[in-house]
This record gives C-alpha cells, structure tokens and sequence, in this order.
C-alpha cells in the first residue's frame, strides 16, 4: 500500500474531499432535490457534493502516479493542538457560567502549558494583567455583553459605570 | 467634474469628526496587532470585528478598512525587522528590507515602505474613485445568470493566480461554497446541514472560520515549529532616507505603484503578485541585479508600493459587484452583511455617503499611517521583542473574547476551536485555506443566483452560454483554466511560486 502512494500530502486530501464530498451529498439527498427550473432545498448542495467527490478523487487519484512525487504528511503534534484548543473548548462552554475573569485566567494560563518555556509566575502576572486590560477595553470600554463574574454584581456594576 | 464632487462628498464623510477618529483607532489598532508575528490582516480583522458592532455602519467600515492598512503595514515592519512575513505579501519584502536592517538601515527601509506605500494609496484611491462608477453602473445590468458566471470567474481566477496546487484550490473553493451553504435555505426555509442542533440554524458565520483557520491553527503551527527568530532589538537609526535613496526609490515606487493598481483589481492574487511582479521588474531592470537580495532600497520600495496599490485597488470588485477577490475582502462582505449593508452595484447609488466616504477614508487612511509609523517605529520595535510564549495567550484570550462577542454565541467558540483542527489538518495536507473563504462567502450568492437564472429560463441551461455578457465572462474562466493547465506555464507558475517559498 505505501509504495503504491507517491504523494501521501495530495492521496490523503483526496481522500478529505471524497468523503467530505460525499457526506454532503449524501445529506443532500434527504432533502428535496426538485428539478432545474423549480430547485430544491437539496439541488445545489447534492450539485456541489458530487463535484467535490470527484475532484477528490481525481487528487487522490494523481498522488499514485510516478510523476507527482511529494514528501509525506508531517507528523502531527497533539500537545499544541490540545493546549490551543482545550482551552476555547472550556471557554465557550462555561463562559456563561464562570464569567470572563474566571475563564480568561483559564485560557491564558492553560494554553501557555504548550509553549516548550512554560514557567508558572510570569504566565500568572500575565494572565491577572491580560484579564484586567479585556474588562476595562471590552466589557466597560465597548460594553460587549460579556458577563464578568455571574453571582458578584459589584462587578458588573463596576464594568456599566461610565469610564 | 462628477468625479470631483462625489470625492468631495466622500472627504465630507471620511474627515467628519468621529469618523476621522474611527480610521485612526482602526489603523493604530490594526499596525498594533498586524506587528505581532504569525498574525496576518484576518486573523487581525476577525478579532477586531465585534468592537465595531456598536459603530454605525459607516464609521465600522471605515474603522475595518483602516485595520487592513494598518494590519499590511504591521506585517511589512515585522517582515523588515524579524524576517517574520505575516502574509505572503510581505515574504519579499523580507528579501531585501532585512538584509537592510542587518546592516543598520532598518529606519531607512521602513520609512521607504512607509513613503512607497502611501504614494501607492494615493494614486489607487484616485483609480478607484475613477473606474469604481462606471465598472458598478455595468453591473447593474447583470442577470442572475450573468452574476452567476461572474462568480465562476472570479473564483476561477483566484485560484489560477494563488499559490499551490491548482485542482486542490478548486476543491477547496467547492468545500467553501458548501460550507457556506449550512444554516436555513432561505426558499423553502429547510435548514440544511445543522445536524439537529438550532445554533446552527442561521449558518456558520465567517469569525469562527477565519479565526480558527487563520488565527488558532496558525498558532498550533507555530508552537509546533518552535520559536527561531531573530529580532533586531538594536536601536533603530537613520530613520529618514537620504536624498539619494529617495532619487533613486522614486521610479520603483512608481512602476510598483501601476503593477500593483493593475493586478490588484484581478480577482485572487491581488498584493501578493503584485508584490512579486514589482520586485521581478525591477530586478530585471536594474543596473546590479546581482545586489538584489543583499538589501537594496529598490527591493522594498517597489514590492512595498505594490503591495499597497493592490490592497486598494482590490476594493473595486468588492464596492461595484460585491464580490470578494481575496480573505480579507471576504471577511469585509461579511462585517458589510452584519451591519445591514448588502454589498453590491447598488451600494453606490443607495449609499453614496458609504461609498464614497470609504474611497475617501482610504486616503486618509494611508496618510494616517504614515503620520502614525514614522514617529512610532521604536514603540513597534519594543513590542517585536514580546515573547511569543507570552503572546499567543494573550491573541488566543483576545480571539476568544472577539469570537464569542460577534453573536453572543457559546456555538461560534467551539466551531472556531473546530476550524481551528481543521486548519491544522489543511496546513498538514497542503491545503491553502484562503479560496475555501472565498468560497465560503459566495457559496450562498451562488446559489440564489443559479436558481433565479433557471427558473427565468424555465431549466434551460442553455441561459448561461446565450447572454452575451454571461457567455463572455464563462469563455474567460475556460480559457484562464486553459492557459494555466497548458504545460509551458505551468512549468512557468511553478517555478514563480518556487521562489516565493
């Protein structure tokens, strides 16, 4: 099977579009397709999903032949993407509930675990700083309905007075 | 001497006040986070996007453009001093403007960029106050079907001058178009793709996509990739160039200004290759090509003014047909659409004191940054030195806040996080993320267009190749797809797009 893949970059995004393609086709067909002249809910999209599959196809396709010869696909590196991501996820999800002071500690200091030169103190002064200029600039500054800290209203009040 | 008083109209609106204070907020703001490295013009807009909303439509669009200039020339200073290209533009400028700021000059090459590109803006203000009427009036005699086949060129374009492999591109534009198809089709009210969840109702907004593509996945590559960098912390001297430099910018400035104007007006490329045609030129014109690369001035005044015109000129397509010919035009419909503005050739007719006052804002603008960057080069030095480890939580908190705050939406922070797998996932296979935005914002005007050109000709596709203007516009896609795929310049793109990387 390896050998039979000359560009594993392009065989694998092939593969991408084919399925990516043909999920939303597929999904497409649950909808109604209607004709040409009265178009469905479902026409462009079924339109569209068949053509990606066969680009997909026709990329994974060419990564086989001799000609196109490419480097493999780079390792990937969970730990940046689990210390980016994880993070947003939470934030999003509690953000509600725990308020921007909370979380955005929590983002700063969480995501700063992926960097290779992690030190605890200086990420703390920074995170307590990078919450305190987001509060005044985004929730008193702007008043961007951002909840600061629910259950403590001495802050939200502080954030409405004028600055 | 329309043309006169309509810019009279513009400078009216562009100078009011509040407005003038917007742009300079907006190219501070912008020149602020655009110096950051590894945070490009998108990202940047995107994050800046929700503290627009409480502006009224006028001064947010203002305030949005002064960001991208300032976002461009954010990128060109981290490019001199870092070697640290934020956008693909900017990449030749590093050529030369490091090599000169290694050898003590780097005022001198940021003061070039800064004088190229405003003499740049000048000259594309007037084009686009000149060409913008006519080119919308011919719009406004566009069918749906015409429209349709003029967003199946501008997409064609954009892929044949973009970098990389031509059938990937196309493929990530159709992934685009459907993407942009998720949320109610707004004839029958079927929502589509929302996979049962009512937050996904009226779509994926274009924050969420381009902030996980263009701002979480590129932190994810650049952690993954370490940090080497090597910043000039040394004081920058000799800010002002001589008048020798200035004798000897003059006509580079001017053949890069009437390269980038022409080019920037193409759907797709845009800066970028007006950015890499100027410094070809004037490689090959110059006396000693063979200095080229080892930092002379001509090597970032003329890309830099380039770089510039284009980024003007490329609001043509956007003001007179409402198409975008690169991201950061695709996240402007976008705000445009937030704020209740449909873009297209009507926007000059219904909202002159818009239109014109932003054409004029781009003047302002420019001279802005000037004003603005030649006394505040040291602050934006100092801030080149920030850590990186220091940075991104600082940009992932700020995106985080600018996401959450476009629709109040716990929804459009996970999709960002999910377009920010995604994007890690396209950097890996090669995938360029940028025609998927375009796609993405098209994808919808696509649709109703097809649909309203066949139902006026009862099914018969026949509509597309009988209108003359529709049938033209579809000869100029197939042939730019012709030429392309055609072996000698395929040959020939990729060995331009070779000394890009």
């Amino acid at each position: 099977m390896k050998h039979l893949i000359k560009n594993p970059r392009d065989f694998w995004a092939g593969i991408m579009f084919l399925a990516t393609g043909g999920l939303f086709a597929g999904i497409a067909l649950t909808y109604k397709l209607g004709t040409a002249a009265r178009m469905g809910p479902g026409f462009f999209p079924f339109a569209l999903g068949v053509i990606l599959a066969l680009l997909g196809l026709a990329i994974a396709a060419s990564a086989l032949r001799d000609r196109n010869k490419g480097p493999g696909v780079e390792k990937f590196h969970w730990g940046p993407v689990f210390w980016v991501l994880m993070p947003i996820v939470v934030f999003g999800f509690l953000l509600k509930i725990l308020g921007m002071i909370v979380m955005g500690l929590f983002v700063v200091i969480v995501s700063s675990i992926g960097s290779e030169e992690f030190r605890l103190r200086p990420v703390v002064l920074l995170a307590i700083g990078l919450v305190i200029f987001c509060s005044l600039t985004f929730v008193a500054g702007l008043k961007l309905p951002i909840p600061l800290c629910p259950g403590f209203e001495v802050f939200e009040k502080f954030a409405m007075c004028r600055v | 001497m329309e043309l006169l008083a309509n810019l009279q109209l513009g400078f009216g609106v562009a100078l009011a006040g509040t407005n003038i204070l917007y742009c300079f907020i907006g190219v501070l703001l912008g020149t602020l986070i655009g110096v950051l490295p590894g945070i490009g013009p998108v990202a940047t807009i995107a994050m800046l996007l929700p503290a627009t909303f409480v502006l009224p439509p006028v001064s947010a669009l203002i305030m949005l453009a002064g960001i991208y200039y300032g976002a461009s020339y954010g990128g060109s200073t981290t490019a001199i001093l870092v070697n640290l290209p934020g956008e693909v533009s900017s990449v030749v400028t590093c050529l030369d403007g490091h090599q000169m700021a290694k050898q003590g000059n780097a005022g001198k090459a940021l003061a070039i960029a800064a004088i190229g590109s405003f003499f740049a803006g000048t000259v594309a203000t007037l084009l686009v106050a000149a060409f913008a009427p006519p080119l919308a009036e011919l719009a406004l005699k566009f069918g749906p079907a015409d429209y349709f086949s003029l967003m199946v060129l501008g997409l064609i374009a954009a892929v044949v001058l973009a970098h990389g492999s031509l059938i990937k591109a196309v493929a990530m534009i159709v992934l685009g178009l459907l993407v942009g198809l998720i949320g109610t089709d707004v004839n029958s009210g079927v929502a589509r793709y929302n996979f049962g969840l009512p937050e996904l109702i009226d779509g994926v907004g274009i924050g969420p996509i381009a902030m996980g593509i263009f701002g979480f996945g590129e932190i994810i590559r650049n952690l993954e990739h370490g940090q080497k960098r090597d910043v000039f912390v040394k004081k920058v001297t000799g800010l002002m160039p001589t008048w020798q430099d200035m004798r000897i910018s003059a006509l580079p400035i001017v053949r890069g200004t009437a390269l980038g104007s022409a080019l920037g007006i193409l759907p797709g490329g845009g800066p970028i290759l007006g950015s890499f045609s100027a410094y070809t030129l004037e490689k090959k014109l110059s006396k000693y090509p063979e200095r080229f690369g080892k930092g002379v001035i001509e090597g970032v005044a003329a890309p830099e003014s380039a770089n510039n015109a284009a980024a003007q000129t490329s609001f043509i397509p956007l003001l007179t047909l409402g198409i975008p010919s690169n991201p950061v035009m695709a996240l402007m419909i976008g705000a445009m659409i937030i704020h209740g503005i449909q873009p297209g050739p009507q926007i000059m007719t219904a909202k002159p004191d818009l239109f014109w006052g932003m054409i004029a804002s781009m003047w302002v603008g420019n001279l802005l940054l000037v004003v603005l960057n030649l006394p505040m080069i040291g602050m934006w030095v100092k801030l080149l030195t920030l850590q990186y480890r220091f940075l991104y939580p600082a940009i992932l908190l700020f995106c985080c806040i600018g996401v959450y705050s476009i629709n109040n939406s716990w929804m459009d922070v996970q999709l960002a996080a999910i377009f920010g797998l995604i994007g890690y996932l396209f950097g890996k296979l090669d995938c360029e993320a940028a025609p998927l935005l375009l796609g993405f914002v098209l994808g919808p005007m696509m649709e109703e267009n097809l649909r309203r050109a066949l139902l006026l000709s009862r099914g018969d596709p026949a509509v597309f190749v009988t209108r003359p203007i529709s049938a033209t516009l579809l000869v100029l896609a197939v042939l730019l797809l012709v030429i392309v795929a055609a072996p000698s310049v395929r040959k020939k793109r990729e060995e331009t797009f070779v000394e890009e990387d």
